[in-house]
């Protein structure tokens, strides 16, 4: 701030303000934002290891029209750029992660434009959405393009190792009763959509992100227990030789999905235990589809899904205030 | 359900939430307390606290010694004012404290011989404040004379401390809780008090304890402050007066946050501490009443601070009530360059102010002045519900959802959630990654809810 003309120039200025008056410094929406993006990097780095120019080309596409869309809207509503607070940005790398790689330019496109507008700014802008942006992209795309990003898409790809164009895990367990290797499944070398295929990354950069407390420890770990839960009991019950743990878990987007995906703030609840149950209910949902339905996975529908009654759960855990009988 | 017990009390020595911030005590804490010289005049409001304003009981012009009552309690919440030093009464003007309110205050004018301010701090600081035979005192006789010397709570509020300790059959005490917390950061006026006149607050602590009739006696400290701990030990041996050492967090010294971490008890919402049968009372407050018991003087002076990066040189200082608060800055070199605000009371809770002809008041504890380094960052962003203020709330509740339902004008929400349990202690604003000053919002939120409900 500067002083006006008229003022001695070894005079203070002061003004006056409400309380409290410090804060900390270090908390600061963009660096969640940026945080995710650092989290993002062992998968993303993988994924250009094993995806090669697949993944590079989802991320640009993604990227720019995310932020490309939400300049259009934003300046449509008449409301100031937000464009630096890098969430645009964050909700491109998770669309473009979530692709098979062999989706053509225009999935990738329409996806973004629905993501920011449909996802995020029609309903106000960061902050006012109920449904986490990226899913919203994609759960369009999935259903208007399914022939490009059904499970045949994922085998659509030519000029990659053997091991990262066949079926994917969870195809392969649902449709052929086929397993995979442990290993392969943890490391990642399999195939699957861009990001989700290594388990060690998503677990590095999720563990990362729960560290800094940008992400919520309590969602990812409901999802995984009540994953775990549901593939344990299914491998007792006997259907799949005692592979289904190891599959559920490791395999398809959970770990993608737990630590990324699930843990956006804004469409998930606000108290630790509304988190809880909201982990804990995206997980039973991931486990339905997986096995019930026709998809071979099932972790974009369900984030929808609980996103839909996070206002519920809300309500349902307020806190009580201390002193309350 | 926690593990952790605080030895020798109910409670776990901690509560729900609150933050951490830096505490900056070092900036004054080393500075013994110094003695300001009697001012040319000292201006003294007819209300500093919570309550009916007291009646003025002398005429312009008149003189007046130390120590006299210029200012008579009206109501059972009142409290008597006297005159901190020699001199002539000049006129009846009105003051702005720092709080924003404006009251009619006495302004006197000093003159003729003073009682030396250093004599005063002497006596508060020696050895001698009795520590047996309190019971020669009678409890409602130490209760008068508590209302007779205009004695308030020295923490802040300044609530009249008659009314803390008159007894009642519906309310009975059990514990008199003795407050020496003080946490918010750069404050360090009761450490100090604490370690150089730890004896004078024993004494009053046994002399409060006898008036309320309190099984318990525990002086509560947070664990930054070791050495007031040691001299308040001594200062308790062969007493039956307890010490708590509680984590150091923000806000451990708010009542119902230290009534819980000590004694595990809960006030109902609404409620006070003689509902849980606690009586809470600060340090400061309590070498007042030995003061006012044994020595037979009112309340007229106080310990206060003065800290941050903005003032030039931090200081302890031993004050009238009623100098002004431009003198004791101009006492402690002024302010520097870059300051920004200038807080009567600490960073979290106190008031920002621009006019220095204020007075310290009997609940000023001390003036942060915190230059622009040193005062909140950053621009407002839109909430991402993160929940982090959820998680920062010592009272358990949802900050987000009282601001954003004042914002958005939403009185019902507000009430629904509880918005009066608000204490405004800043832990939500503090955390907040967006920048939302959500006590600002809370605040105009009660008053949205207080026209709602009355409608």
């Amino acid at each position: 701030m500067n002083p006006p003309d008229w003022t001695d120039e070894n005079a203070a200025l002061i003004h006056v303000a409400p309380s409290p008056h410090i804060n900390d410094a270090s908390a600061r929406t963009q660096k969640m934002m940026t945080d995710v993006i650092l989290a993002l990097l062992p998968v993303i780095i993988l994924s250009i290891y094993l995806f090669k120019f697949y993944v590079v080309k989802q991320l640009f596409i993604c990227i720019i029209t995310c932020m490309g869309a939400e300049f259009l809207f934003v300046k449509m509503r008449g409301k100031t750029l937000t464009l630096k607070d890098c969430s645009a940005v964050v909700t491109g790398i998770i669309l473009a992660l979530s692709l098979p790689g062999s989706a053509p330019w225009f999935v990738g496109v329409l996806a973004s434009v629905v993501a920011i507008g449909i996802g995020k700014i029609i309903f106000g802008g960061l902050g006012m959405n109920i449904f986490n942006p990226a899913m919203v992209g994609r759960a369009f795309v999935m259903i208007a393009f399914a022939q490009l990003m059904g499970a045949a898409s994922y085998e659509n790809v030519t000029g990659l190792v053997d091991a990262v164009s066949g079926a994917t895990p969870l195809s392969a367990l649902k449709f052929n009763g086929l397993s995979t290797g442990t290993a392969s499944l943890f490391w990642g070398t399999t195939n699957g959509s861009l990001g989700e295929t290594s388990t060690a990354a998503c677990l590095l950069g999720g563990l990362f992100l729960v560290f800094r407390k940008t992400a919520s420890w309590q969602i990812p770990a409901g999802i995984l227990l009540s994953v775990a839960l549901i593939a344990g009991i299914t491998d007792i019950a006997g259907s799949h030789s005692g592979f289904a743990l190891v599959h559920h878990l490791f395999g398809g987007a959970l770990m993608f999905g737990a630590f990324f995906i699930a843990t956006d703030p804004v469409t998930s609840p606000l108290t630790p235990r509304g988190k809880w149950i909201f982990g804990l209910g995206t997980g039973f949902l991931i486990m339905i589809i997986r096995l019930f339905s026709g998809y071979p996975e099932g972790v974009m529908f369900a984030v929808l899904m609980m996103n839909a009654v996070t206002p519920l759960i809300n309500r349902w855990t307020t806190p009580q205030p201390m002193g309350e009988a | 359900m926690s593990l952790f017990k605080l030895k020798e009390f109910p409670g776990t020595g901690n509560f729900r939430h609150g933050i951490h911030p830096p505490d900056n005590k070092a900036l004054s804490q080393g500075s013994k307390v110094e003695v300001m010289e009697v001012p040319e005049s000292v201006t003294l409001p007819l209300l500093q606290h919570l309550g009916v304003p007291c009646k003025q009981v002398v005429k312009p012009g008149q003189t007046v010694r130390y120590g006299e009552m210029i200012g008579e309690g009206q109501a059972f919440v009142s409290a008597s004012l006297h005159s901190p030093i020699a001199g002539k009464v000049k006129r009846v003007n009105v003051v702005t404290l720092p709080n924003g309110r404006h009251l009619p205050a006495i302004t006197i004018q000093a003159d003729g011989d003073q009682i030396p301010p250093q004599k005063l701090w002497d006596e508060m600081r020696s050895k001698n404040w009795p520590r047996d035979c309190i019971s020669i005192y009678d409890p409602l006789t130490i209760v008068k004379i508590i209302h007779d010397s205009g004695i308030v709570g020295l923490g802040g509020a300044a609530f009249p401390t008659h009314v803390k300790v008159t007894p009642n059959d519906t309310r009975m005490i059990d514990t008199l809780m003795i407050n020496g917390c003080e946490c918010e950061p750069y404050l360090t006026c009761d450490y100090r008090l604490m370690k150089e006149a730890a004896r004078a607050i024993v004494t009053g602590a046994l002399l409060t304890g006898r008036a309320v009739s309190a099984r318990e006696i525990v002086i509560c400290v947070e664990d930054n402050k070791p050495d007031a701990v040691k001299k308040l030990k001594e200062a308790t041996e062969q007493t039956v007066i307890k010490i708590a050492v509680l984590k150091t967090k923000y806000p451990q010294g708010s009542e119902k946050q230290l009534i819980k971490s000590v004694l595990g008890l809960e006030i109902p919402l609404g409620g006070l501490p003689s509902d849980v049968g606690v009586a809470m009372s600060n340090v400061g407050t309590m070498a007042t009443v030995a003061r006012g018991v044994i020595k037979e003087a009112p309340l007229t002076h106080r310990v206060i601070s003065v800290s941050g990066r903005g003032i030039k040189t931090p200081k302890n200082l031993f004050v009238p009530i009623g100098i002004s608060l431009g003198e004791v800055i101009k006492f402690c070199g002024g302010i520097t360059r870059d300051a920004a605000r200038i807080i009567a009371g600490g960073p979290m809770m106190g008031f920002s102010f621009s006019d220095l002809s204020a007075p310290v008041t009997k609940g000023t504890s001390g003036l942060t002045v915190l230059t622009h380094d040193e005062i909140s960052q950053g621009e407002e962003t839109p909430c991402i519900r993160c929940g982090r203020c959820v998680d920062a709330c010592p009272m358990n509740l949802v900050p987000t959802r009282l601001a954003l339902a004042a914002r958005y004008n939403n009185p019902s929400i507000a009430s629904q959630y509880h918005i009066h349990a608000c204490f405004e202690c800043g832990c939500c604003s503090y955390v907040c990654p967006a920048k939302i000053n959500l006590v600002q919002l809370i605040r105009t939120g009660k008053t949205l809810v207080a026209a709602w409900a009355s409608r």
